[in-house]
């Protein structure tokens, strides 16, 4: 079975889909046997919420400056506006 | 769909998306993208692949602007993080004692702001990719196609990326007094 450390550098990956499966089978025996790396998965998989939940909104004046931006493209138009 | 409906649409995506490239530039940069889709919106045959589109030329834009700011992404030798741990990290220096969610606690600590700091403090090498994938929810195959390199490549950046956003998360939690245990606010208490 692989050590806590090497389970802990594919824990993202594992996490996100992203290794091989030989590699991911390596990790789920590790995970079957150790509550610590179950408990760091866990963790990892708050983080990856807390990341995407991180996202800015855009802000009311800015997308009315953006929306006019948009509105002179089209009103410049030497491309087809058809896509 | 006409390009100003589809540009409306994605605003809001492109502009969170600007945001983490940039940063307060990122208004600057949406409209430079917009301008370019315009001009070449012949090139988009198929009208799904719209988003994907904008998105490569945007992160074309910011790659453009680092170049021009002599600040291109390089592989620079960075600190050993390999081994490092945020997990672990939390649950050895344990600094909410009384505590019985250490690690979400820590995470609670952080606001938005605090957040796009420590990811803007990234080399762009490696913020790139993860804004793409876990910001912005962009397959790792998609995400690799947008920034040009192979999957193989994009996937050790991302490895990378994560193990230094870890890492940074202390760092700021520490150097930014996140750790100090907060004081229970009574109420009815005179302040």
């Amino acid at each position: 079975m692989i050590r806590c450390e090497d389970a802990i550098r594919e824990l993202w990956g594992y996490l996100a889909d992203e290794i091989g499966p030989g590699e991911r089978r390596r990790v789920a025996e590790h995970l079957e046997a150790c509550r610590r790396c179950c408990g760091e998965l866990e963790f990892l998989g708050e983080l990856r919420s807390f990341v995407a939940a991180a996202g800015e909104q855009l802000p009311s004046d800015a997308r009315v400056r953006m929306e006019t931006f948009i509105a002179t493209l089209e009103g410049s138009d030497d491309r087809p506006d058809a896509l | 769909m006409e390009f100003g409906e589809l540009a409306r649409q994605q605003l809001p995506r492109l502009y969170s998306l600007a945001r983490q490239l940039v940063h307060e530039d990122a208004e600057d940069l949406v409209q430079e993208c917009l301008l370019k889709a315009h001009r070449s919106v012949d090139d988009l045959r198929d009208e799904q692949a719209a988003p994907a589109w904008l998105t490569r030329i945007l992160v074309n834009c910011a790659r453009d602007r680092y170049r021009m700011r002599d600040r291109r992404p390089r592989e620079s030798p960075l600190p050993d993080v390999e081994d490092f741990s945020l997990y672990r990290t939390i649950a050895a220096e344990d600094p909410f004692p009384y505590s019985d969610s250490l690690h979400l606690d820590f995470l609670c600590r952080f606001g938005p702001e605090d957040v796009w700091a420590v990811l803007r403090g990234l080399p762009e090498l490696y913020r790139v990719p993860l804004v793409l994938v876990h910001m912005h929810d962009t397959a790792t195959k998609q995400a690799a196609r947008t920034l040009g390199v192979p999957l193989g490549t994009l996937l050790a950046r991302l490895h990378r990326g994560r193990k230094l956003f870890e890492r940074d998360l202390w760092d700021y939690a520490v150097t930014h007094d996140l750790l100090r245990e907060r004081t229970p606010e009574v109420k009815g208490m005179p302040r």
